[in-house]
């Protein structure tokens, strides 16, 4: 394995953003989890296909477009997605969890729309759905860099008013925290996070690895903090065992991923049992 | 020698449209002392604490703060609340209580400053006032209920406050544990100094504890010091805890 990877280049870029994307997704993903946001990763990510989906259309119809890496659409999308959703929970202030089936409807809607413009699936939108292997450019790789850095960066200076905020947003709000711009900061980058990891994870199971090992830790962890490094040690188990299968075995590594994610949830829920 | 006040209220007057809630509230809360002010549900006592956090603003009248009338001061670190709803968190969040504790500083400390050796030593002191010392790194959910008022207590004086304001803080506790919490405040109040107003419907818990009565109907029938309040004639005394009994019924008509 380790000398396929020193020789090919594709198994670099997938190996590598794989592994960061196994720290970053879990990491803001015990963030999400603990404030009951779970759906709003899945929201976001079919936001992010149907920016894909646009990216993948306008680079087939305009010429000048067919250069630009339609995840960078898929980034564009998936943070207005986020921005939207933030406006509609306060639009609909009672049902909040309103705004998860409106945003999720319409990015699955707008997606079909340039899939069927763009005449029909190809390989291309299936690595996008189910994640790849192969199909990991340097390009999506300096994204996943760049993104991994800035949340590393903003949740190690951010975790407090990051804590604060999910333990007990009414008293975050009442003893002064920025409450609403930090919360923000969140979202933005929860919806990058998101559109980088599908390139590994795919579309449709990406919010899979932001809240399975999270599920995992929390059966067993000792405080936030604990949970949060025991979701990373899950997240990153699962992202390189199912990788390393993906590729021998040739599959999709979004399946492979997540299975080994529920295997993991499983077997710590049984220990945990056991243990009691 | 005068005392120094915490806490002055002159002449507040509030009303919600055109229903009085307060009327002509005079009152101040001397350094040191444990204050507790007793009224039946709907008495103006949750919109009096919110007009002295700066949350409500009343119709009339000055609310003076350590001496600095409100609208210019800024110090509100001195001032630590527990609110009723502080039950109400999320019991299943796997925190431990250090972590909940050192989200009593994450104000105090600014953006972007990490706790310290500073920041540890304080929640650990902060932890101890309340007796919670063997739970630090225990996840709060698995503490009952009283534990857990306790630490949000700890929460509130880690930030080293001048006075403490809790609103009904044994809702949620269950009976056998109400009299280890006041012992708790009594401790806070005694060795520690600090300042108590403790707002609650029930004045038969508290009469032994605190050194300071203060009985709000919309109006304030009585403000002074637990001597003069059990000097009260059996005349004054039935007029007082006659009307705050029928009250508490919850029977009182609007």
């Amino acid at each position: 394995m380790i000398e396929a990877i020193l020789k090919y280049e594709f198994l670099q870029n997938a190996f590598l953003s794989g592994a960061v994307i196994g720290i970053i997704a879990p990491l803001l993903g015990a963030f999400i989890v603990v404030r009951r946001l779970s759906l709003i990763a899945d929201a976001l990510s079919h936001v992010t296909l149907s920016g894909i989906a646009a990216g993948l259309y306008l680079g087939q119809t305009v010429p000048t477009m067919a250069t630009i890496n339609p995840l960078y659409f898929g980034m564009l999308f998936s943070v207005g997605g986020s921005l939207l959703i933030e406006r509609l929970r306060s639009v609909y202030k009672h049902y909040q969890e309103l705004a998860i089936p409106i945003m999720m409807s319409g990015g699955i809607g707008i997606g079909v729309i340039f899939i069927s413009l763009a005449d029909g699936f190809n390989t291309d939108l299936f690595s996008y759905l189910f994640g790849s292997v192969s199909a990991v450019s340097r390009g999506d790789f300096y994204a996943v860099i760049a993104i991994g850095i800035t949340v590393l960066v903003t949740v190690f200076l951010l975790y407090k008013e990051l804590f604060v905020l999910s333990f007990d947003e009414e008293y975050a709000k009442a003893s002064g925290i920025p409450a609403k711009a930090v919360h923000l900061a969140f979202i933005i980058l929860t919806a990058l996070v998101i559109s980088v990891s599908m390139r590994i994870v795919g579309v449709l199971l990406v919010s899979a690895l932001m809240t399975l090992p999270v599920a995992a830790a929390m059966r067993v962890a000792k405080g936030f903090k604990q949970t949060i490094w025991l979701s990373i040690l899950f997240g990153e188990t699962a992202v390189l065992i199912g990788l390393i299968s993906a590729f021998y075995l040739n599959l999709a590594p979004g399946g492979t991923i997540v299975v080994t994610s529920i295997v993991l949830l499983f077997a710590v829920i049984l220990w945990k049992k056991d243990r009691n | 020698m005068e005392q120094k006040t915490v806490i002055d209220i002159h002449d507040v007057n509030f009303r919600y449209d055109r229903e009085s809630v307060l009327e002509h509230i005079n009152l101040s809360v001397p350094e040191g002392a444990f204050v507790g002010l007793v009224g039946p549900n709907g008495s103006g006592k949750s919109t009096l604490l919110k007009i002295i956090l700066g949350l409500l603003k009343p119709k009339e009248g000055d609310v003076v703060l350590f001496g600095t009338p409100q609208q210019k001061f800024k110090d509100w670190d001195r001032i630590g609340f527990v609110s009723q709803k502080a039950n109400s968190f999320n019991t299943g969040f796997p925190a431990t209580v250090h972590e909940v504790v050192m989200g009593g500083l994450a104000k105090k400390m600014g953006l972007f400053h990490r706790p310290g050796q500073k920041e540890k030593e304080a929640v650990e002191k902060a932890v101890k006032a309340v007796g919670m010392e063997l739970f630090l790194k225990r996840n709060i959910g698995d503490l009952s209920g009283g534990q857990q008022q306790r630490v949000f207590i700890a929460r509130a004086i880690v930030s080293n406050p001048s006075i403490l304001i809790l609103d009904e803080p044994t809702v949620g506790v269950d009976r056998q544990n109400v009299e280890s919490f006041y012992h708790m405040l009594t401790h806070l109040n005694k060795e520690l100094g600090m300042t108590l107003l403790l707002v609650t419907h029930d004045i038969g818990t508290i009469t032994d504890k605190v050194t300071h009565v203060a009985c709000l109907n919309k109006y304030l029938h009585f403000h002074g010091s637990m001597k003069q309040f059990i000097q009260l004639d059996e005349q004054e005394l039935s007029h007082l805890y006659g009307h705050g009994i029928r009250l508490l019924d919850h029977h009182h008509d609007h």
